[in-house]
């Protein structure tokens, strides 16, 4: 149970302004969902956080600055799916899941019984026992993305970052991931900050939605306030209609011609 | 030794198949069996190549003692037993002083140069990489191609050899250049930027020495019989030489094995997951430099096997670096005192050079290799 706070986080591709200073908080077990088109920077937002890009202002969990931890550290309390995961073919899924258990091993030494046992547990929780010894080679991509998702339980850290999570998955097996998530956030929890395209998607799982347009902050709030037509007309350029339904689920619909 | 391997693999999938077959009961947890069953016999076959390539080795050459009298006076030389071999003690002499150094030599450069080239591919994480790729071969070249040419009244009064000095200096001087370069790419030091630095320092290096050369013409051929590799003059002295730098360099590699597997899934995963990436690129190219430069400087250039060594252990024992790293030192060492036979035996007594003859076995030996993985 840990809450993540943003103070001023601003990324710069040299001269490219990639996110303006970012100020929110996400408080313990919410979910977040970053929409926004293509090159909005909610990538460049969830990469500052793990480090993988630099960034000014402060990233804090539970208040203190992830800075003042240690690499490791970090890697205990924050898991990053990323957009593109790099699947070893011929590693298996229980290697694969191990992984996650890398910030808990010394940097000579190997991972421990109590290790192996997390990983194996992993994968039985999410049914995953019968992929431990295929490789990832020989599964299909909802199969791999369920992996993905195995290793970064397996860090049992009480952050989850996932950078476009479902992107390549078809509509069965983005739910089913989803799902996954929604689940594992009840039992543990946990806190997630999710990038995601399918606004329909974003809205029913997060808590809150942030919208970032050119890097900017352009509209945040529940699902019902950022996902309007004249909103998402002007920062995505589409034509949608958004209809609500009675369970409070909004579902954006794309919309063909000039009807609009 | 193709059939060897084949059969380890077969129990090994056999194995797998069992481990789904009882995912139903997730307390046996099948996979942990697997990995630590299918481990220890990789690990035996290893040594057992070493040990009969090692013998192979001392039995095996054109002058000396018949095969069969070395193996019985090898056996007589065991505590306990007790054999006439019939040998004299100046044909023992050709088995301890020429061939044993010659074949331990060869083992440690195959070796060396297998583990630095599984090294530098999972650091790179690319399987193309060979152990001469930020210029370590090169730098050798150059320096020993100083040493012949301009350099030879100033080195001729050194009390240690100036050729394998100057060609293991140089070697670490220009991948040392190579990796400053690769951080001068604006910015970032990444494997790519590493790499391609790599093949600039490379031609450039090479390029000094072929002016070099080019104007001190007769040393050509002192230089390239240098190059072209000399296990034929091994000696205890060499072996002694390069040891400490060999040991270093492997348990150093070794150490790190579990880091490589870590960075097979990117270095951006890696560094998510904790792994101290830089240091651990930096580390691991450091340790192979040192292992590659030191061989280099004593055998000259033995192309071939550090690439051809790690592939095949990934084919017949897969992609893991736990068991890639220790098998291709151990069938690397195997493989170059094999080699280093027929070279000695059937062009007796003017001698193929080993880069040749590992190149004309290997060669062939992996296109089988692949053709019956991908027929299984």
């Amino acid at each position: 149970m840990s809450s993540l706070g943003f103070v001023s986080v601003s990324v710069d591709y040299g001269r490219r302004r990639a996110l303006a200073p970012f100020t929110t908080t996400v408080h313990s077990g919410e979910w977040l969902g970053l929409i926004g088109p293509n090159g909005a920077g909610k990538s460049s937002l969830l990469r500052a956080v793990v480090g993988l890009v630099e960034s000014r202002g402060d990233v804090l969990v539970d208040g203190s600055p992830l800075t003042l931890r240690t690499r490791r550290r970090r890697a205990e309390l924050i898991a990053y799916v990323p957009q593109l995961p790099v699947i070893p073919d011929d590693m298996t899924g229980f290697e694969y899941v191990l992984l996650g258990r890398s910030p808990y091993v010394g940097y000579f030494g190997s991972e421990s019984r109590h290790d192996k046992a997390m990983a194996a547990n992993v994968l039985e929780r999410l049914e995953l026992t019968q992929f431990a010894a295929r490789r990832l080679g020989q599964l299909s991509g909802g199969e791999r993305q369920r992996l993905v998702i195995a290793r970064a339980l397996a860090q049992e850290a009480p952050i989850l970052l996932l950078d476009e999570p479902t992107s390549s998955l078809d509509i069965g097996h983005q739910q089913q991931a989803l799902e996954l998530v929604a689940r594992l956030r009840r039992e543990h929890g946990l806190t997630v900050v999710s990038a995601m395209h399918d606004l329909t998607l974003a809205g029913q799982y997060s808590d809150r939605l942030v919208l970032l347009h050119e890097g900017q902050r352009v509209a945040s709030g529940p699902a019902a306030d950022v996902l309007q037509a004249e909103t998402l007309a002007e920062f995505y350029g589409v034509r949608v209609t958004v209809h609500h339904e009675p369970d409070g689920t909004v579902v954006v619909i794309p919309r063909r011609g000039l009807e609009f | 030794m193709i059939s060897e391997p084949q059969a380890v693999t077969t129990r090994g999938e056999g194995l797998e198949t069992a481990a789904v077959g009882t995912g139903a009961s997730p307390d046996e947890r099948p996979d942990r069996q697997r990995s630590r069953m299918s481990d220890a016999p990789w690990m035996a076959v290893g040594i057992a190549a070493v040990v009969v390539a090692l013998l192979a080795g001392v039995v095996v050459g054109p002058a000396g003692p018949t095969w069969w009298r070395t193996a019985l006076e090898l056996l007589d030389r065991l505590p306990l037993i007790s054999i006439d071999s019939g040998i004299s003690d100046a044909q023992w002499n050709i088995v301890w002083q020429i061939r044993a150094p010659r074949a331990v030599l060869g083992g440690l450069v195959g070796a060396t140069l297998s583990i630095a080239g599984a090294g530098y591919q999972g650091v790179f994480r690319n399987p193309l990489v060979d152990p001469y790729l930020l210029g370590a071969a090169a730098g050798a070249g150059l320096g020993a191609t100083l040493v012949f040419s301009v350099f030879r009244e100033v080195t001729a009064g050194w009390v240690i050899d100036p050729a394998p000095a100057m060609a293991f200096l140089v070697a670490l001087l220009t991948v040392f250049v190579t990796y400053v370069v690769g951080g001068a790419f604006g910015g970032q030091r990444t494997g790519v930027t590493l790499v391609l630095a790599g093949v600039a320092v490379t031609s450039f290096v090479t390029a000094v020495q072929t002016f070099i050369l080019q104007r001190n013409v007769e040393v050509v051929r002192e230089v390239y019989n240098w190059i072209l590799g000399r296990l034929s003059t091994a000696q205890w002295g060499d072996v002694r030489l390069v040891t400490p730098y060999v040991v270093v360099s492997a348990v150093v590699l070794l150490l790190h094995r579990r880091h490589l597997d870590l960075l097979r899934v990117g270095e951006d995963e890696a560094a998510t997951l904790g792994a101290p990436v830089a240091r651990v690129r930096l580390v691991v190219v450091i340790a192979a430099t040192l292992g590659t430069a030191a061989v280099v400087s004593v055998s000259g250039l033995i192309g071939f096997i550090g690439i051809i060594i790690p592939h095949f252990v990934r084919l017949v024992a897969g992609a893991g670096h736990r068991r890639v790293l220790p098998l291709s030192l151990m069938f690397g060492a195997a493989f170059l005192i094999l080699a280093d036979i027929p070279g000695r035996v059937l062009t007796d007594p003017a001698e193929t050079p080993i880069g040749v003859v590992t190149a004309f076995i290997g060669a062939p030996f992996f296109v089988v290799v692949l053709r019956a993985r991908a027929r299984s």
